[in-house]
């Protein structure tokens, strides 16, 4: 099986030889091995051509072995888990994985699509911008489509997701980002303190570039101090270690974002498993081990595969023995890049140059040359002669000008090294250049967060553990865990060298942003057309934009810009760092927020009982409220709701109103608070008795209304609408904890204690005998219209009964504890039967409510005054309330205000919709004429035709008025009547009676 | 963002509600409509430390005077509303 | 030099070499007719009407950073005028007919792309409201169409229709919405101003008013001198009460952060722009293949241009409620801007109590969309010193006297616009 690998070495790496993985890339069958990635395991099937470029569809390998990677994208997985965009360099090998390369048409190796580098002449930086004008129609239809399917990258999978994700929280006194030799250290010293630990791991596997770079720690070889290392600390009962988990984002207070993979390494996650996991980590301190990232030289040909990044070539080496070339050559600029010939020539591969752009090179690195027979060469890369198929020439221009070929199938790059500066400038710190490391290292973190390591520009084993171990020490000490943290780790540094090179000037495309196609001379291009600041040349030329966030071409961009300015790299200045690190999957941000789990879902005390009855659902808010009833033979809802409210109308009926705000209002100055925040005043309400309320904002508009009964001299007991009913219970207690302080009052909300019925129709004091306890005496006298008090039912169970009315008939409302709901509904339908007991939904109970002319939702809409509604009477000129003032202004108390007026089609055969418009009788629709619209309508059985409320422009002055009601995005256009807004029993005989 | 409740101790920013600027303070009866205007609509929208009305309708409904830096979101101070909790002002 | 395909490929011929700069690179004269405040898409905008439609050419636009870097450049994009109250409804598709002519007016491509604005809804009180408003769209001569469930599932089968929360029901849909690349816009305004004459100044702070013996408003102090002022233009959008204070002025605004996001750039996927009505969430997909998408602000005074996570996880959730499909699609990069938040959710383009000052604030977060309609009417304030009668209505004293222009019907509560 092996055998297929034919680029895999037969001993080392930390592959497990004895798990061979079958996997298909672009349908073609290959194999690797448990440990692998998808990159390692390609490399070691000799697969060089992985992907296509964004822009000119340029030919692409593998250039890094890490998150960083800009080229080596595949959709990964088929069907509905297709993911567009996976980073072969991180996604892990398992049985049977199946991935394909993506833009390109038909195939990987024959995209027809790059001919887009024919016109690599025109298609420079910003090129659209200058052209695709004319003709102006052609941009939807012609230009813009063709762009946009050229454009994106991977293909989303198109249908919903089928797996989940989930979301937790974590606390912990120290945060560890990143598990290489910093990241250890410091998790070392921190738990050994006795501090709470979260470490996060992005790889698979623990180590860092421990497990490429190997060296000596302790004394002893790197791979048996790690797996000492992993052991103590997981012996630790307060440190937990987590691998494929990558820290994303830092926000305020010390919250953290981390993305767990938890079943990303098999085909699909099993069963009532997540596939992610976001965590949100409180932390009070953070330590950012995330490592440093190599940097690639900008040259001509630099991104023709098999040109990789030179520790990359050591990880697929020395990792996952797995080799990207036979005969390779290095071009640095470093000491470090010449390690990957140590590690080349330890797996037996042949060098055929190293080309160090340095002025001096060491006599041990030239003595290891000519003991290994390949030469050094004083210069740096110009050219690249290859293509889909790898790397075949390499042109130098060896320092005093001359220039040298050297044959070789792979090119290893080092730059020197970037420390991973994300994490660290979340909250806007700016990154500070270090000229004696050329880069740039952290500067402004968030509170409670440093860097260790090469994150902080220490690249030095030595340093690393050093550093880390001090500052997780620090992070201990800091969060008042003061344990013994014992030595730090010891190892040598090894030594730094480094000549600054950027770019090499040369014939042909030299690429800064793989990815996007952005070469060195869009950047001078960028420059001349005054793109000059790093933002501008980010937008014009999109560096850095893409799925890599420009991980290994921002800073070459900024330094190419800076040469051509002729200003320092510093001075340049970098883009603003913006999170997550690594892209993060939409659904794992979601969690469970999704389908029918999207909000919660509040049931009101009657739901079951309801829902046995067959009724329809509506949600309103989060509440799902019976709607209708339908009943067997009824053809629609309209037939349901037409029964339903002649059944209240002429008999009893009943409807759960629990979704009501309920607040209880206790304490000596209840009243004088009510006052304070309703336009009308409860002070002078008698105990007994219910008065509906009205209350502003405070700029004079209306807020809320409902009725509140005064239950005793100190208790009130007010109610909302079900919208405001959170909003209102905040709304008071601001004005009685700030407002109002010196007021002694309480308020408790009790909106889910009581479960709340209104029955109304002219036989509901039959009913509610039967429910009531005999002893009380529900007469007209005993309890007249708008009485409140408490009354025992039959049984013993205290209820609250409030004779109020919104449908307009002999109506009562009664409040039971929540918990005998739904026994309650129960009972008026048993005790109700003999009469003809109706359940009936909120569309009969709205209905009812426009027959009487009752503004509600639609009318109290953060517009409109008291007023506007017909209620400016209320307003009380004795007192001061929330939004007195403001009420008074010019334009809210102008005559030409819309009010609420009642409207009826003058063809009663007709409909009438919510939304059309009111434009006077003959006139030409327009701007100038527009003076109202219709706001709630229903079929009114009781009028035998549609009906409605509309707040029109001098509405109450205009009654009798024929109309337009106009409505252009429906087609129609119809006559209606202004009228009273009561359409039923007006004098309102028929609730007191 | 995390705010430490007087109540509740430290939570998370999501069981709290912002209102705004707490300096304003409510005219009285009397003052008209320009000082109403200027409380209901002006703001000073500082750049830095303010006081800010935060209610904690996730925990205990306490109405909470934070004091917080609106270019860092750091937060210095947190207090009561005067009126918060049982006890009256005074008794 | 013109921009077009024809100068494209002669710059070709000889490498690109011979580019000018988009926009001259200013400095600072002792004085201008207008100075306006702020390197913006509005700012820029009004410096460009002012030059072209009013023969004012004596104008420097004054950026404290580099053009485009406040809420031009960090938006999602979104062009639209489906507004429902008078002095919004006729400003925005002034707006949106200046949009549809921009590339030939500015010979510049800003990507105008009238793919459609399709608001969801999932109740029928919403469908009502959007009825409401799709009428009063229609009666001032905008394009709206009410489309039902059967409509909305031809034109986006992807959404989730079989097990929603809150099922969708239909949209409200204006076709000649869209979106335009935010970046070009200000290049393109910049391009064009600087081509009559608008000096365009980088990195230079305003740092107090010059004022004469009469209080008015003579000319500016900024980090590369005075500069005097016959009149001095705002168009600061998130930093207006810093700017205005300098004057003495408070302002009826709130400085809020609004965040927005970006995916991975994926094949073409999402046709049109959306709102979805059961949550906080609106998208569109860019050209260059990203999905584009934010929701609400995260509700606190704040200037630190940055958000925090609660905001962020509400509007995935309800990008996932609406179409599940993105779950695999990853979240490539957030931002945030900071919004001038307004006390009735509109915005406010009049002179001030200051003689010579000019404001152009409080666009919420619906800046964007007016940048061409705002450039046109602040120019028109600024040039005439009486208001355009498309913004007749964005007055500053509308609060002193209840005129409001409440979409929201939120009141005096800035976070909840």
């Amino acid at each position: 099986m092996a055998g297929a690998q034919t680029n895999r070495l037969d001993n080392g790496g930390l592959i497990d030889r004895t798990a061979p993985l079958k996997f298909r890339f672009d349908g073609k069958s290959l194999s690797g091995f448990q440990g692998d990635t998808l990159a390692s395991a390609l490399v070691a099937n000799g697969v060089k051509l992985v992907g296509r470029s964004f822009k000119y569809h340029r030919p692409r390998g593998i250039l890094t072995a890490g998150s960083e990677e800009p080229n080596a994208l595949v959709e990964l997985r088929t069907g509905a888990r297709r993911e567009p965009n996976t980073k072969a360099t991180t996604a892990e090998l398992y049985e049977g994985l199946e991935a394909a390369s993506q833009n390109r048409w038909p195939s990987l190796s024959f995209d027809v699509m790059s001919v887009n580098q024919l016109f690599a002449p025109i298609f420079v930086a910003g090129f659209y911008y200058k052209t695709f004008m004319w003709p102006a129609k052609f941009w939807e239809a012609v230009y813009e489509p063709a762009i946009r399917r050229a454009a994106g990258l991977g293909r989303a999978a198109g249908v919903a997701d089928p797996d989940h994700y989930d979301k937790v929280w974590a606390h912990c006194d120290v945060l560890i980002a990143g598990s290489g030799p910093a990241g250890l250290a410091a998790a070392l010293a921190a738990g050994r303190s006795g501090a709470r630990v979260i470490l996060c791991e992005e790889d698979f596997a623990f180590g860092g570039r421990l497990l490429s770079d190997g060296g000596m720690i302790d004394g002893l070889p790197a791979a048996e101090w790690l797996s000492r290392t992993l052991a103590e600390l997981a012996a630790m009962p307060d440190v937990r270690i987590m691998a494929r988990t990558t820290l994303f984002g830092v926000y305020d207070g010390g919250t953290y974002g981390a993305l767990e993979r938890v079943n990303d390494h098999v085909p699909s996650p099993p069963e009532h498993q997540v596939r992610q996991r976001l965590w949100r980590i409180v932390a009070k301190r953070c330590v950012v081990a995330a490592g440093a990232l190599e940097r690639p030289i900008v040259f001509a040909g630099n991104d023709t595969p098999g040109v990789m990044m030179a520790s990359a070539m050591r990880t697929y080496v020395g990792r996952y023995a797995a080799l990207p070339a036979k005969r390779i050559a290095l071009f640095t600029n470093n000491e470090d890049g010449w390690r990957t010939v140590e590690t080349a020539l330890g797996a037996g591969l042949q060098i055929a140059a190293v080309i160090d752009a340095r002025p001096d090179i060491s006599p041990s690195h030239r003595s290891l040359a000519s003991r290994n027979g390949f030469t050094v060469l004083h210069g740096s890369v110009s050219g690249v002669d290859g293509g889909k198929d790898g790397v075949r020439k390499i042109a130098v221009s060896l320092t005093g000008g001359a220039r040298a070929e050297v044959e070789a199938d792979g090119l290893a790059v080092s730059g020197g090294w970037n420390p991973a500066v994300g994490l660290t400038s979340y909250h806007r710190g700016r990154p500070k250049w270090r000229d004696d490391i050329a880069a740039f290292v952290p500067d402004g973190a968030p509170p409670g967060m440093v860097a260790a390591g090469a994150a902080n520009g220490n690249f030095g084993l030595g340093a690393c553990l050093a550093q880390g171990f001090a500052a997780g020490a620090a992070a201990a000490h800091n969060t008042g865990h003061n344990g013994k943290a014992g030595t730090a780790p010891v190892a040598d540094d090894e030594t730094f060298s480094l000549t600054p090179l950027w770019h090499v000037a040369g014939k042909g495309k030299a690429f800064v942003d793989y990815q996007h196609d952005v070469t060195a001379s869009d950047i001078e291009l960028a420059q001349r057309e005054g793109f000059e600041s790093v933002e501008h040349l980010k937008r014009y030329t999109t560096l850095g934009m893409a799925t890599d966030q420009g991980k290994t071409s921002n800073v070459a961009g900024l330094a190419i810009m800076a040469a051509v300015t002729g200003k320092s790299i510093p001075d340049t200045g970098t883009t603003i760092y913006r999170p997550p690190y690594v892209p993060v999957a939409i659904g794992a941000f979601a969690g469970h927020h999704r389908d029918e789990t999207f909000h919660a879902t509040r049931l009101t005390p009657s739901h079951h009982w309801a829902a046995e009855q067959g009724a329809v659902f509506v949600d309103t808010g989060l509440w799902k409220r019976a709607q209708w009833y339908p009943r067997a033979g009824e053809k629609d809802w309209l037939q349901s709701v037409t029964r339903e409210v002649k059944a209240v109308r002429s008999g009893v009926g009943f409807c759960d109103v629990s979704t009501l705000g309920k607040i209880d209002v206790h304490g000596p100055d209840a009243g004088a608070f009510l006052d304070r925040v309703y336009i009308n005043t409860f002070t002078n309400l008698a105990v007994g008795k219910a008065r509906y309320g009205l209350m502003l904002r405070e700029d004079g508009i209306v807020y809320d209304d409902g009725t509140t009964s005064r239950l005793a001299e100190g208790h009130y007991f007010l109610t909302t609408t079900t919208a405001k009913a959170g909003l209102v219970m905040q709304h008071l207690e601001f004005c009685r904890q700030v407002l109002f302080p010196d007021l002694d009052v309480q308020l408790t909300s009790v909106s889910d204690q009581w479960a709340q019925f209104s029955i109304a129709g002219p036989k509901t004091r039959e009913l509610l005998k039967e429910i009531v306890d005999p002893a009380e005496d529900l007469s007209n006298e005993g309890f007249p219209f708008m009485g409140a008090r408490e009354v025992a039912l039959r049984g013993g169970i205290k209820a609250r009964l409030f004779r109020i009315s919104f449908s307009g008939e002999m109506a009562f409302e009664i409040s039971v504890p929540a918990r005998y709901g739904e026994a309650m509904a129960r009972n008026l339908m048993r005790a109700g039967e003999p009469l003809g007991v109706t359940p009936y939904g909120t569309e009969a109970l709205g209905v009812m409510r426009i027959e009487k002319g009752h503004v509600a939702g639609p009318e109290l809409n953060g517009t409109t005054t008291a007023a506007d509604l017909g209620l400016g009477k209320m307003m009380s000129t004795k007192k001061d309330f929330i939004g007195r003032v403001m009420a008074g202004r010019e334009a809210l108390v102008a005559p030409d205000r819309q009010v609420v007026v009642g409207v009826k089609p003058t063809d009663r055969a007709r409909r009438l919709r919510s939304g059309a418009h009111i434009i006077p009788k003959g006139q030409t629709p327009g701007p100038g004429n527009d003076q109202g619209y219709v706001t709630s309508v229903c079929f009114s059985p009781t009028s035998d035709q549609w009906i409605g409320l509309a707040l029109v422009e001098r509405g109450r002055e205009r009654i009798g008025e024929i109309v337009h009601a106009h409505d252009p995005i429906r087609g129609e256009d119809y006559e209606v009547e202004l009228c009273n807004p009561v359409f039923y029993d007006p004098d309102g005989g028929r609730q007191r009676g | 963002m995390r705010i430490v409740c007087p109540f509740c101790g430290e939570r998370e920013l999501g069981e709290f509600t912002y209102l705004g600027d707490a300096k304003p303070v409510r005219p009285t009866a009397d003052a008209g409509e320009d000082a109403v205007h200027d409380y209901v609509y002006l703001r000073d929208n500082v750049a830095g430390v303010m006081s800010e009305n935060w209610y904690h309708g996730g925990g205990c409904r306490a109405w909470l005077k934070v004091t917080r830096n609106t270019l860092t979101h750091e937060i210095a101070a947190v207090e009561p509303a005067a009126g918060a909790g049982a006890a009256k002002v005074g008794a | 030099m013109k921009y077009s395909i024809f100068s494209l490929a002669r710059a070709a011929l000889s490498s690109h070499k011979n580019w000018q700069r988009t926009w001259r690179d200013a400095t600072p004269k002792d004085r201008y007719d207008v100075v306006i405040i702020g390197g913006g898409g509005h700012g820029l905008a009004t410096a460009w009407f002012l030059a072209s439609e009013y023969g004012i050419k004596n104008v420097a636009v004054l950026e404290k950073g580099w053009i485009g870097s406040g809420n031009a450049g960090r938006n999602t994009t979104i062009i639209r005028s489906n507004y429902g109250l008078p002095g919004n409804t006729g400003f925005y598709e002034l707006s949106m007919k200046l949009w549809e002519r921009m590339e030939q007016d500015l010979n510049y491509n800003a990507m105008v792309s009238q793919r459609g604005v399709i608001n969801l809804y999932h109740s029928d009180a919403q469908r009502d409201a959007y009825a409401r408003r799709g009428n009063t769209m229609r009666i001032n001569g905008i394009d709206a169409e009410l489309l039902d469930l059967a409509a909305v599932k031809k034109m986006m089968p992807f959404l989730n229709y079989d097990n929603a929360r809150f099922p969708v029901q239909g949209g409200l849909l204006q076709r000649r919405g869209g979106t335009a690349r935010h970046d070009a816009v200000v290049w393109g305004y910049a391009h064009a101003a600087s081509g009559l004459g608008v000096d365009i100044i980088q990195n230079c702070e305003v740092t107090g008013f010059v004022r004469d013996a009469n209080g008015k408003v003579s000319g500016v102090e900024t980090s590369r001198g005075r500069i005097g002022a016959g009149k001095v233009g705002m168009a600061v959008a998130g930093s207006s009460s810093r700017v205005a204070n300098m004057a003495g002025l408070r302002l009826p605004i709130e400085s809020h952060v609004l965040q927005a996001f970006v995916s991975e750039a994926i094949k073409p996927l999402i046709p049109n722009v959306m709102t979805f009505g059961a949550g906080h969430f609106y998208v569109s997909q860019s050209d260059k293949g990203g999905l584009v998408f934010g929701g609400d602000i995260d509700g606190y005074n704040s200037y630190a241009q940055r958000g925090n996570l609660p905001v962020m996880e509400d509007v995935c959730e309800g990008g996932m409620a609406l179409m599940p499909m993105i779950g695999r699609v990853r979240l490539l990069r957030q931002w945030g801007g900071i919004m001038d938040m307004s006390m009735d959710g509109s915005p406010i383009i009049d002179k001030t109590p200051v003689e010579g000052l000019y404001l152009n604030a409080g666009w919420c977060y619906g800046g964007f969309k007016a940048t061409p309609g705002s450039g046109f009417v602040f120019a028109h304030l600024l040039a005439r010193d009486t208001p355009h009668e498309e913004a007749a209505r964005f007055r500053l004293d509308r609060f002193r006297t209840g005129a409001m222009i409440d979409e929201k019907g939120q009141g005096a509560q800035p976070n909840l616009h």
